[in-house]
C-alpha cells in the first residue's frame, strides 16, 4: 500500500500553516520529514493518519492494506501514550480488544511483539516502573501489533536521552531490516533523519513547503554512528534549513 | 582562583516542603485534647456549663449501647446516608461523564449546576417534604440532592482533565467510542472523581442532621437535635462524636477503594 499526498494546504485561524504538500510515500520504505519548529510537520503527519482534516488537498491510499493489518495506519506518538493504569501487555491488549482479538490469538501476538522488541520479562509491569526508552518500546510493540501497513512517527525519540535514542534507533533499523516496513518519520534531529530516512523530506519554515527531498541510497543496516558520508548529507540538511530555523525562532509566537 | 585560603562546606538548603505520613501524630492529637478537656472539666478550670467531661459523655454513650437504643438511632441514620449518598453519587458522575463527553449538556447544564450549587440545601427541606413526603422520601432528596452538586462539578472537571493524547491514542488505533469512554476516559477521570466523592460524603454527613429535623422519630440527628433542644450537652456530645466517627469511616472506606482503584499511580 502507498500513500499519496495531494496538494495539502492548512491554516489554524487564519494562520496558513502548510502549503500545498505533494508527496510520495513509497510501500517498505522509511520516509523522514524534518523541518524547523512550528513548521507543521506533525501536522501533516496527523492528516496522513486521519486524525485531523487539512483546510484543502487530501491524502491517498494507493492499494489495499495487507489483509491481516489490523489498524493500517498507526501512530507511534513522542510521549509515548501509555495507558498508566495497564501493565505492558494490557496496553498491548487494549488495541486487540476492539477487534474481536481474545484468549489465545490475542497473547500469540503479544508474545511476539513483546519478544521482537525485547520486553518478554516486563509484560506484567505497569508503565510508572519503566524507563523513557521502555516506554516507548512498549509503544512501539503495541504498534506492531496491529500489523499496520503504514506507520506514522512522531518524534518517536524526541522525549530521550541521546543514549537511549541511540538504542532505539538500532532497535527501529533491527526491525526494519527483519521484516521492512512502510514508514513517515516526523523528527527535528537530522541525525536521526539521516541513520532512518529512505527519503529525507525537509519543509521550509510556516507556512511549511516541501523545499527539498533528500535521497539517502545505502541501506540502513550499513549506516553507522558517525558515518562520515551520513555526517556530509547531515550537513547539507542542515544548510538548507539554517537560515528557516533562524527566522522560524525569530518569529512572535501566536501571531 | 584569588583567594585559596578560606575552606567552608556549602550551606544545605534544599530541605522541607516534602510531607511524609507519620502514623502516630494523628492519635496523639486525638488523646492529648481530650486528655486536656478531661483535666479541665474535673479541676473545675472548665465549667460544666461550658463544655461536658469526655468521661461522662462516653458514659452516656456507654448506656446508649447498652440500651438498644444505639443501633435504633444508627440504623435509620446510616440507611438514610447510604441511599441518598448513592442515589446523589450515582447521579452525579453519570451527569458529570455526560457534561464532560456532549458539549450540548455542558452548553445546558453548566449554568444550571452553578444556578444549584449555592442553594443551602437545608433550606429546600419544607419543599422536600411537600413533594416526597415527611417520610424517608424527603430525607433521601435531601441527602441526595446535597451530594449530586459536588460529585457532578468534580467528575467534569476530572473527565476534563484526561489526558488528550491519549483519547487521540485510543481514536488512532480504532477504537470504538464506547471502548474510548469505558477504557480511557472513565479509568483517568477515576482519581478525580474519587476525590471528589472525599468531599461529596462529609456534605452527606452534614445533610443528615438537617434531614433528620423533620419527621424523625430515630436517627442521630434526631438524637442530637433533641439533646440539643434540651441543653444535655453530654447526650449532644456522644451524638457529633457518632458522626465524626461516621466520617474518619466513610474516609477510610474511600481510602480502601483508591488503593484498589488506583494502585497504578505509585
Amino acid at each position: 500500500m502507498k500513500l499519496h499526498l495531494e496538494s495539502i494546504s492548512h491554516a489554524y485561524a487564519g494562520v496558513a500553516v502548510l502549503s500545498d504538500i505533494n508527496l510520495e510515500i513509497p510501500a517498505g520504505q522509511i520516509v523522514c520529514i524534518v523541518g524547523p519548529s512550528g513548521c507543521g510537520k506533525s501536522t501533516l503527519l496527523r492528516f496522513i493518519g486521519g486524525l485531523e482534516r487539512p483546510a484543502s488537498g487530501k491524502v491517498v491510499q494507493i492499494g489495499q492494506p495487507p489483509a491481516d493489518s489490523i489498524n493500517p495506519l498507526t501512530y507511534v506518538f513522542q510521549d509515548f501514550a501509555l495507558l498508566p493504569w495497564r501493565t505492558v501487555e494490557g496496553n498491548i491488549s487494549l488495541v486487540l480488544e476492539d477487534h474481536r482479538i481474545r484468549g489465545a490469538q490475542a497473547k500469540s501476538i503479544i508474545d511476539d511483539v513483546l519478544a521482537r522488541t525485547r520486553l518478554s520479562d516486563f509484560r506484567r509491569a505497569l508503565p510508572r516502573q519503566l524507563s523513557g526508552g521502555m516506554k516507548q518500546r512498549v509503544a512501539i510493540a503495541r504498534a506492531l501489533a496491529v500489523n499496520p501497513a503504514v506507520m506514522l512517527l512522531d518524534e518517536p525519540l524526541s522525549a530521550l536521552d541521546s543514549q537511549t535514542r541511540e538504542l532505539l534507533m538500532d532497535d527501529l533499523i533491527g526491525l526494519w531490516t527483519r521484516q521492512p516496513f512502510t514508514a513517515v518519520y516526523v523528527t527535528h534531529n537530522l541525525q536521526e533523519a539521516v541513520r532512518l530516512g529512505h527519503a529525507i523530506v525537509v519543509l521550509s519554515r510556516r507556512p511549511g513547503q516541501i523545499r527539498e527531498v533528500v535521497m539517502i541510497d545505502k541501506p540502513l543496516e550499513a549506516r553507522r554512528f558517525g558515518d562520515a558520508d551520513l555526517e556530509l548529507q547531515q550537513r547539507h540538511l542542515w544548510e538548507l534549513m539554517r537560515a528557516e530555523a533562524i527566522a522560524a525562532d525569530q518569529e512572535l509566537v501566536g501571531d | 582562583m584569588t583567594d585559596s585560603t578560606t575552606r567552608r562546606a556549602v550551606d544545605y538548603r534544599g530541605g522541607g516542603f516534602s510531607p511524609r505520613r507519620i502514623r502516630w501524630i494523628g492519635p496523639l492529637v486525638f488523646i492529648v485534647l481530650i486528655g486536656l478537656l478531661e483535666w479541665g472539666t474535673r479541676s473545675g478550670f472548665i465549667t460544666p456549663l461550658t463544655l461536658p467531661r469526655p468521661s461522662d459523655v462516653l458514659t452516656t454513650f456507654g448506656e446508649l449501647w447498652s440500651s438498644g437504643l444505639l443501633w435504633k438511632h444508627l440504623l435509620p441514620s446510616l440507611t438514610r446516608l447510604f441511599v441518598g449518598a448513592v442515589m446523589g453519587a450515582t447521579a452525579g458522575i453519570l451527569i458529570g461523564i455526560m457534561i464532560g463527553l456532549f458539549s450540548y449538556v455542558r452548553a445546558g447544564l453548566v449554568p444550571l449546576l452553578a444556578a444549584i450549587f449555592p442553594i443551602p440545601k437545608i433550606a429546600l427541606l419544607p419543599l422536600f417534604v411537600i413533594w416526597f413526603g415527611i417520610d424517608e422520601g424527603s430525607k433521601y432528596a435531601l441527602i441526595a440532592l446535597g451530594t449530586f452538586t459536588p460529585t457532578v462539578v468534580a467528575t467534569y472537571g476530572a473527565v476534563d482533565n484526561v489526558d488528550r493524547t491519549l483519547i487521540r491514542m485510543g481514536q488512532s488505533f480504532g477504537l470504538s467510542w464506547q471502548s474510548i469512554v469505558r477504557k480511557i476516559v472513565l479509568p483517568g477521570a477515576m482519581p478525580g472523581i474519587l476525590s471528589g466523592l472525599r468531599i461529596s460524603l462529609a456534605i452527606a454527613i452534614i445533610l443528615l442532621v438537617a434531614a433528620e429535623m423533620l419527621g424523625a422519630e430515630y436517627g442521630i440527628g434526631a438524637y442530637i437535635l433533641e439533646a440539643g433542644s434540651l441543653y444535655d450537652l453530654e447526650r449532644l456530645f456522644a451524638g457529633v462524636a457518632i458522626l465524626s466517627l461516621l466520617g474518619v469511616l466513610v474516609s477510610a472506606l474511600l481510602g480502601m477503594i483508591e488503593a484498589r482503584l488506583l494502585g497504578w499511580r505509585s
